[in-house]
């Protein structure tokens, strides 16, 4: 069987374009969530400059959007809520779902579990390709004639279904709609993928409490991807019918532009729950991979093994488990029964606990170290930091009654950028800094890297920490301007300053841009072992090949993290390195 | 300004390529291996992670001076300062526990700097540690939760004795504007429903002519309170989803389509002593500045000078004019509400019944 990898002939498109190599669709889901992380930094810029100098004409606005979305350079009302809706539908979906789930989870799972590729590579092309198709068509829908979806990224109806409602509703809306369903079968080809190959492939002495804590946080990511994805499919679903076929699953008792609609008996608040049931695991399918790779960036690199490795594991199960019933924190004032608002107040603050577990158990890890700040250690630790910062306001958002006043108001803008946002893309970049030798075979540039982390950190901060300020004056989110309340001209000051600090941190990313496509052609030649890690990954041979390994697949013999063990010359001893006599090994 | 703007923007696209090509310079000369963190490096990052911490108080503490005047102050209702407790209690906590993580995992990075040949603690797990960071975590979450629910289930408790007689008051919801409808003395709003609006009638909230509750409902533009009486809302829309926020009653519900929520508060400050709040006038203040400045660089728009008043805004997005969907709120004493009503028509004297 293993004789046969590598040696049979590829055309060009069987090996980059329809590849059945995990590596190679992992880096067709890296490069397809860049383009699509691109796009969505851009349109945050474009309305941030709206809220900074509200109505101010800038030609930018006209040259990107054209002069149907801002006329004479000032954007239109309607285009800012377009921008916003297609921004957060990107950023949550296309870049830190597929993009980083979809990237180091195909990159990751078969080398270091070790195991030649997925358990179907057919089934793996199809999700990429799916993939693909949902960003094509997403893409598409900015340009329909009456603009893109416009309703929020939750997509509440009545305000999505109807067209008369406003103009993003119509044909915009049905792409929305069609996009995310493709997008949702892809995510599930993907996570049942995930899960059987963790389950099936491991190889020889790879037992559960050996895996690196990426395997666990990609593979609990994927399961709860399968429970909560297929739900927010029938919310879809529902509303597709609601909006063509004229049933009335969330619509009733309407009046719009003059007339009664015939809708009734349906009620948005089932959209709701259906949306969120999704909704707020979906920030730990976010959240789950982007801990995992610190955890195990963080280990390399302090030349520590992580503390409370198994604590860890028992934190991402529960913070799983927990996040599949809180999705009602949500919906605190949205008319749902107050005694549930009770419930889901007491299920989200117990997400707190195996929070505080991870966050002391980063600091402990760094503790006594021997720390390498590579630039994928700097965002890993500025993880950490906005992981603590954004989660703690939680708290407040999580207590209904607190929730009451701050619900849909900047202040959760700010919150849910920093722990899920922020905290998500540097887990992503970190990868791409510790993986891009594994991917590319060639080292990125680490001036370039500290550089673009030093901007985004302050940049990051300075966006989403005054942003909390704005939120607290009552300023709600998805406002087109703040000139109509005069009670709110005292936050004029307040939007220039988030307004620079984004233009900043989004200029910032051209520092990254340049130095990974730059890298990918010019960088140095990576190593086979360039971080001198423990994991599996880093055996297999820097030009990738077909079946990973060209002999047998290594055996393992220890966990991942025997970083400065004594008894041993070198810092680190990789995973297939044989027991010493009269070596322990620890948790076994 | 947009020149100013434009220029700006051209300037930093400028530098960043400048830096770029000064980098690549570097980037040429680099030795062979030079792509990994050496002694330098790790001594230069270490160092900024902790000028990093430093500079992230500083900005913290600098937000709380420079902006601290723009938060809602004192709470005008009566649960709005129970909201307002539980709030500080969690600032607290969160405050604590940011301050106390930010350092420790700085001050670490600054402090265990990687050096060649330098030996790091074979460390892996510690049972008394986790159990701490479980446990503390466990008591001080059990003490906000009951705070919450307690707080919570009060406020929501809309099942009110005769007694109390709350004032009973809709609020109507459409694209893009507010309207009150107000029980009348009877406290008992007619049925209404959005498949019997009639605009040629002068029926616009769709009220239920064959229920005799309507005749004496009110439907204003602005929203009357008297101050010290319980007010209960029922809300509707009549067409998508909108949010009734109040922020500074700490109130909020959203309004839906098809059904109708509520909402309570106990208005305690009257809009005229509101004005006079030491934090309303230093913010009314501020913002009369800024317009004053507005004025004299020429604008036109927005340079009247303010006064404070409450406000009901729409928090949920709602469409295009979304930002601008409000309707003033004004809390008066029982005497001056009671005046204020007895001058607004009465449904029975507004809709023209169909004839039938």
């Amino acid at each position: 069987m293993s004789d046969d990898h590598g040696h049979h002939k590829e055309t060009f498109i069987t090996k980059y374009i329809f590849s059945i190599d995990h590596k190679m669709i992992s880096k067709q889901y890296l490069i397809t969530g860049l383009i699509m992380g691109f796009i969505g930094i851009v349109m945050s810029m474009l309305f941030r400059l709206q809220l900074a100098w509200p109505e101010e004409p800038f030609k930018i606005m006209e040259i990107l959007l054209g002069s149907k979305m801002a006329p004479g350079g000032v954007l239109d009302a309607n285009a800012y809520l377009a921008l916003v809706t297609i921004h957060g539908t990107i950023m949550v979906f296309f870049v830190l779902t597929a993009g980083l789930s979809g990237t180091f989870s195909n990159l990751l799972i078969p080398l270091q579990i070790g195991a030649r590729d997925m358990a179907s590579g057919f089934m793996n092309m199809i999700s990429y390709w799916l993939f693909f198709l949902s960003s094509v068509i997403m893409v598409i829908s900015l340009f329909v004639e009456a603009g893109p979806a416009s309703a929020g990224w939750t997509i509440y109806p009545p305000l999505s279904a109807l067209p008369q409602a406003m103009p993003g509703s119509g044909m915009g809306m049905t792409l929305w709609l069609v996009s995310m369903a493709i997008f949702i079968a892809s995510s599930l080809l993907g996570s049942l993928n995930y899960i059987v190959t963790v389950i099936n492939l491991r190889t020889k002495g790879m037992t559960m409490t050996r895996l690196p804590l990426t395997i666990w946080a990609f593979m609990v990511t994927a399961i709860i991807g399968v429970v909560s994805f297929p739900v927010l499919l029938s919310a879809a679903l529902l509303l597709i019918m609601d909006r063509s076929f004229g049933t009335s699953f969330y619509l009733s008792d309407i009046f719009i532009g003059g007339e009664v609609l015939h809708y009734q008996g349906g009620s948005p608040v089932l959209f709701e729950h259906l949306f969120w049931f999704l909704g707020h695991p979906e920030v730990y399918i976010v959240l789950l991979p982007a801990l995992g790779i610190t955890s195990e960036i963080i280990a390399t690199n302090s030349r520590k093994p992580i503390f409370g490795y198994r604590a860890m594991i028992a934190s991402i199960i529960a913070i799983a488990f927990l996040s599949c019933i809180v999705w009602g924190h949500h919906m605190f004032v949205s008319g749902m029964n107050p005694f549930l608002g009770s419930v889901f107040t007491f299920t989200t603050l117990l997400i707190a606990i195996p929070s505080a577990v991870k966050a002391f158990n980063y600091i402990t890890t760094l503790w006594k170290g021997n720390l390498q700040f590579n630039p994928a250690m700097l965002f890993s630790i500025g993880l950490v930091s906005t992981f603590v910062s954004g989660g703690l306001t939680g708290i407040i958002l999580g207590d209904s009654a607190l929730d009451i006043n701050v619900h849909d108001t900047m202040f959760v803008v700010a919150h849910f950028h920093l722990v899920m946002g922020v905290t998500a893309v540097y887990g992503f970049l970190a990868g791409v800094y510790h993986w891009f030798p594994k991917m590319f075979g060639r080292m990125m540039n680490k001036k370039l890297g500290y550089l673009h982390f030093w901007i985004t950190m302050v940049g990051a901060y300075g966006v989403f920490y005054p942003m909390h300020f704005t939120g607290l004056a009552g300023l709600p989110r998805r406002y087109y301007n703040n000139t109509a309340f005069p009670i709110f001209d005292d936050l004029a000051d307040i939007n220039v300053i988030i307004t620079i600090f984004a233009l900043i941190a989004g200029f910032g990313q051209i520092i990254f841009v340049y130095n990974f496509i730059s890298s990918i052609f010019y960088g140095d030649k990576a190593p086979q072992n360039p971080w001198r890690s423990n994991t599996l990954e880093w055996t297999t041979p820097v030009e990738h090949i077909h079946g990973n390994w060209p002999g047998d697949i290594p055996e393992v013999h220890r966990w991942s993290y025997d970083y400065s063990k004594p008894g041993h010359d070198e810092d680190f001893v990789p995973q297939n390195v044989p027991m010493k006599e009269g070596e322990v090994e620890l948790h076994h | 300004m947009t020149v100013f703007l434009n220029i700006v923007v051209v300037l930093l696209i400028a530098i960043s390529l400048w830096q770029l090509s000064k980098v690549l310079k570097i980037y040429k000369a680099s030795k062979e291996d030079d792509f990994v963190a050496n002694d330098d490096d790790n001594k230069t990052q270490g160092a900024l992670m902790l000028a990093f911490v430093i500079f992230l108080f500083l900005f913290v503490f600098y937000g709380f001076y420079a902006w601290g005047d723009v938060l809602l102050g004192t709470p005008a209702s009566e649960h709005g300062s129970t909201i307002d407790a539980l709030m500080f209690t969690s600032w607290v906590i969160i405050f604590a526990v940011f301050f106390l993580t930010h350092t420790l995992l700085f001050y670490f990075a600054y402090k265990y700097q990687g050096k060649k040949g330098g030996k790091a603690l074979y460390y892996s797990d510690n049972m008394k540690l986790e159990m701490i960071w479980t446990g503390v975590p466990v008591v001080v979450l059990t003490g906000l939760i009951l705070f919450g629910l307690y707080a919570w289930n009060d406020i929501t408790d809309y099942d009110f004795d005769d007694e109390d007689q709350p004032l009973v008051v809709e609020l109507y919801a459409q694209q893009f504007n507010w309207t009150a409808r107000y029980a009348g003395d009877d406290n008992t709003l007619g049925d209404a429903n959005v498949r019997l609006i009639d605009m040629d009638n002068v029926n616009v909230l769709g009220l239920d002519t064959s229920d005799p509750n309507y005749k004496d409902d009110v439907i204003t533009k602005e929203l009357h309170l008297p101050v010290g009486r319980r007010v209960h809302f029922k809300i509707r829309s009549q067409d998508v989803l909108h949010s009734a926020y109040m922020p500074h009653f700490r109130a909020q519900m959203n309004c839906v389509p098809g059904m109708i929520t509520e909402f309570s508060f106990i208005p305690t400050i009257t809009t005229a002593d509101m004005r006079n709040d030491e934090g309303i006038v230093a913010k009314v203040k501020h913002i009369n500045e800024l317009r004053a400045a507005r004025k004299a660089a020429g604008d036109e728009e927005n340079v009247d000078p303010y006064e404070f008043d409450y406000l009901l805004l729409c928090n949920k997005i709602c469409g295009k004019s979304h930002y601008n969907m409000q309707m003033k709120i004004i809390v008066e004493t029982p005497e001056e509400y009671a005046a204020w009503i007895k001058t607004q028509k009465q449904a029975k004297d507004v809709i023209k019944l169909a004839s039938k």
